[in-house]
């Protein structure tokens, strides 16, 4: 099973969500089974589709197009009790999307907060959703909520003035309750909702509010559920604990690429209430509890053939050397003439830069419970993609889709971490020898750190052309590995050429939160800075000089300002460094900066100042918990997360050995939040993280002279060497 | 399977039946289902697990649970009296101080046991007790906060 999921990610996703999932039509079963499960009422449906084509934002810069399936993007129901529940196949991974859609439907509904609940990631009940990743909850789902909630807030005006005779135009819909201004009478929404079984799909033009005209939404409410989840009474999938569940542990090989060679399980047969999978080089067991299973797999014999694999040590020039040739298109980018730029450049520059492979490093690892009733399959798990994962699911076990429920509970994390079926393949492969019994799989944090996938390691190229004063006009920017997004520069430059080269995977790789923005900023934005230097002129004037783009300017010029910038040096060892970006509809400028003791040997980050525009905000809290969130976990990828490995072997699969941002590495954090009410919002979860590294990098040689062109920086060695 | 060993959580008492070397961890999560105590690491390196054993904050995945007998454990589950959250984690929920919230459980914890030992901690101190508790999703500046806030609670109840 492991071999099949591998084969299909052999070459690097560019971007996962460019993935097309098979839209799946289930819209009328839905319908059928819909007031059976939550009862009468009135529900109305989205089109994905129409909302998007309506409502997006605008078009994103780069060689991928999103389209979502021309099917439900989203639901609505209003029950007797005037309760409110939104479906959505998004999941809730601590991003706060539960709030954040929450207000606006009770934006759009005219209902009290506190009256809408989320339904969120369930294959059963919710809108087939190709997965939470891309910062899209914000533009797709938010759009298409505030679409079915104006339409539902239409229909209960128009069942009031049928009740009443009147003009809906003389009735205000507000405070889950619909008035006729004239009599001061007024009917809930509950009491409209009674009896009726009442479903629509929406027509293509429902006006929603515009920004400027929200209540509920655009204020910082905090995260509905805070209390259980303090008070420790969250269920997160590792904490589930169905009646007569059992515990499963995987055998897993020395080694990537592994294969058995003999298997021997007559000991562990015989041990008591210890069930035993083999199938291929799938070794697993099951127990009443986690140590009886890790008793059945010890006593199982094996051997494994393991094959040489590549290090740490080889791998920037194994990836130049596999590089596939590639004359796609959509890998390229093309403007003007770099060979005519660069032939008439007063100053020419190239650079090479480096990125390491990282983890995602969840809190809570995945897992998943597994459960087979008469032939349907039950999955409870922390992954971004549950239908994804339904439909790997089905394939494996040839079984149908609707034959399959993934659950997705509130998640402890994912960062673009869980968009596979590993854990929930193998506790549904146990769950089948265990005669409905379900079982439960977590794996350990070394499991995590090895047999889950990285954010690939890559390398960069850049080759550019300015004139005399600093005006660049020429930029040829190669990718190898690592990944495309936000490839493109968002500098004005006449003459450009970007490619991406696919290599073949040399560790298991896929999402991570901005996935290869960060290399990509990372490489830009450091060549930028020596370019700057080499005009000598101030790294953000020559920045300002090259962008035409007035959003990108303005987030640099607030952060600049908050900053402080330009700054005049203090203290012997002092750097001021600065990098700015765009991606997947938002705009980014972060400064740093950096205290440097060459004696000592330590490099400090003193403080951060981030900028960061997104549209529309919809809610301020939730969006500064992810900016200044994404600038704290950017310290890591920065400065000292690296995957060690050597022949197969994760060598520092463990918190002890693999360093992340801990209290002490936090340093002083600013977030300015630029509210744009004439531009639909953007989502927040990645761009935030992409400019850290480089504005780290930059200060850095602000305070040293030293350039460093490899991530993670590790600024100490440089010192030390 | 192992003897019988009584543990005394949260005010209660529990005879749970496991060898005597089990982490107190999985006793806790999987026998008793008091499952806000988290599994990060069972490396002592995260503090998801932490609990407070006679009043002291403890990584519950390195202790076995034979060292958990006699002294009064707290968890998670037993901060909260008569349906009113405790201090630190009212104070979580006025500063906004989690996202995931995987490690919420374990922070709050630390926090408890700073405050008990220390009514007025420096920033330094705080930073200092919480240094071995991971949190992935950075929200470490209103963790403090949250802290700080919940020892100036703290002290005007006196």
């Amino acid at each position: 099973m492991r071999k099949q999921a591998e084969a299909e990610t052999f070459i690097v996703e560019p971007e996962r969500y460019e993935f097309r999932a098979l839209p799946m039509h289930h819209f009328e079963l839905a319908r059928r089974d819909f007031f059976k499960i939550l009862g009468a009422g009135i529900a109305v449906f989205a089109v994905a589709k129409d909302a998007l084509a309506q409502e997006t934002a605008p078009a994103t810069k780069g060689f991928h197009s999103e389209e979502l399936p021309n099917e439900i993007g989203a639901w609505l129901h209003i029950g007797e009790d005037g309760t409110v529940t939104g479906f959505t196949g998004k999941a809730e991974i601590g991003q706060n999307i539960r709030t954040e859609l929450s207000q606006t439907i009770a934006d759009e509904l005219g209902v009290p907060f506190e009256n809408v609940r989320m339904v969120t990631a369930d294959t059963m009940l919710c809108p087939f959703d190709a997965g939470t990743f891309g910062s899209r909850t914000t533009p797709t789902m938010t759009p298409q909520f505030r679409r079915v909630s104006a339409a539902a807030r239409g229909m209960l005006l128009d069942m009031a003035a049928k009740q009443w005779n009147l003009s809906a135009d003389t009735l205000v819909a507000a405070n889950g309750k619909i008035t006729d201004s004239g009599s001061k009478r007024s009917v809930a929404y509950g009491e409209l909702a009674k009896g009726n079984a009442l479903a629509q799909t929406i027509p293509t033009q429902i006006k929603a509010k515009p920004a400027t005209a929200w209540s509920v939404a655009g204020k910082p409410i905090p995260k509905v559920d805070a209390r259980e989840f303090v008070a420790g009474k969250h269920h997160y999938t590792t904490d589930m604990r169905p009646a007569g569940m059992l515990y499963g542990k995987v055998l897993r090989p020395p080694s990537f690429g592994a294969t058995l060679t003999s298997y021997d399980d007559s000991a562990a047969k015989g041990m008591k209430d210890v069930v035993i999978v083999h199938d291929g080089d799938f070794v697993a067991a099951a127990a009443p509890t986690t140590e009886a299973a890790q008793a059945g797999l010890n006593a199982i014999k094996v051997q494994w053939k393991e094959v040489p694999q590549i290090s740490n040590a080889e791998i920037f020039s194994y990836l130049k050397e596999k590089a596939l040739p590639s004359g796609e298109e959509r890998y390229q980018q093309r403007k003007g003439s770099v060979a005519d730029g660069l032939a008439g450049a007063a100053k020419r520059s190239e650079g090479t830069y480096h990125v390491e492979y990282i983890a995602h490093a969840p809190l809570e690892p995945r897992a998943a419970v597994a459960q087979w009733t008469d032939g349907k399959l039950n999955v409870w798990m922390g992954t971004q993609r549950p239908f994804a994962v339904r439909d790997e699911l089905a394939n494996i076990f040839h079984v149908t889709e609707k034959d399959v429920r993934v659950i997705v509970p509130d998640t402890g994390s994912a960062y673009g971490g869980k968009h596979t079926s590993d854990a929930g393949l193998e506790a549904a492969r146990l769950a089948r020898a265990t005669s409905g019994k379900p079982v439960k799989i977590i794996w350990t944090r070394e499991e995590e750190f090895t047999w889950a996938y990285f954010r690939p390691a890559g390398v960069i190229e850049v080759k550019s052309g300015m004139t005399a004063d600093g005006k660049v006009t020429a930029w040829e920017f190669h990718n190898y590995h690592s990944g495309m997004s936000a490839i493109e520069t968002p500098y004005d430059v006449p003459n450009q050429y970007t490619q991406y080269h696919q290599v073949p995977l040399v560790l298991r790789s896929g999402s991570y939160r901005g996935l290869a923005a960060t290399a990509n900023h990372f490489a830009r934005e450091t060549h930028m800075d020596i370019l700057a230097h080499e005009a000598q002129m101030d790294p953000l004037e020559f920045r300002l000089k090259n962008l035409a783009e007035p959003r990108m300017k303005a987030v640099l010029e607030a952060a600049a300002k908050a900053f402080g910038w330009p700054c005049k040096k203090t203290a012997e060892g002092q750097g001021f460094g600065l990098a700015c970006g765009y991606e997947k509809g938002s705009y980014v400028a972060t400064f740093a900066e950096l205290a440097v003791d060459r004696k000592a040997g330590t490099v400090r980050v003193v403080k951060l100042v981030e900028a960061f525009e997104c549209g529309a905000i919809v809610n301020p809290d939730g969006l500064r918990n992810q900016v200044v969130g994404a600038m704290i976990q950017g310290l890591g990828g920065a400065l000292f997360e690296i995957i060690e490995f050597e022949n197969g072997k994760i060598k520092n699969p463990h918190f002890a050995s693999y360093r992340l941002p801990r209290f002490k590495d936090v340093p002083e954090i600013e977030a300015v939040l630029i509210d744009r009410k004439d531009i639909p919002s953007a989502g927040a979860g990645e761009t935030p993280i992409m400019a850290i590294a480089p504005s780290l990098g930059n200060a850095f040689f602000d305070a040293t002279k030293v350039r460093l062109t490899k991530l993670p920086l590790q600024p100490e060695r440089s010192l030390n060497s | 399977m192992g003897q019988t060993i009584e543990l005394e959580i949260n005010g209660k008492r529990y005879p749970v039946h496991y060898s005597p070397d089990t982490p107190l961890l999985y006793v806790l999560r999987d026998e008793l289902g008091l499952t806000g105590t988290k599994y990060g690491c069972g490396e002592g390196m995260c503090g998801a697990c932490t609990v407070l054993i006679g009043g002291t904050a403890r990584r519950s995945c390195q202790i076995p649970v034979s060292a958990a007998t006699g002294k009064p454990i707290t968890t998670i589950e037993g901060l909260e009296k008569n349906g009113a959250l405790h201090p630190v984690q009212q104070a979580f929920v006025d500063e906004g101080a989690f996202q995931c919230a995987y490690c919420t459980s374990g922070m709050i914890m630390s926090s408890v046991s700073l405050l008990q030992a220390n009514h007025n901690p420096t920033q330094e101190q705080i930073v200092q007790s919480l240094q071995g508790n991971l949190c992935r999703c950075g929200t470490h500046p209103r963790i403090l906060a949250a802290v700080r806030k919940a020892a100036s609670k703290m002290q005007e109840r006196g």
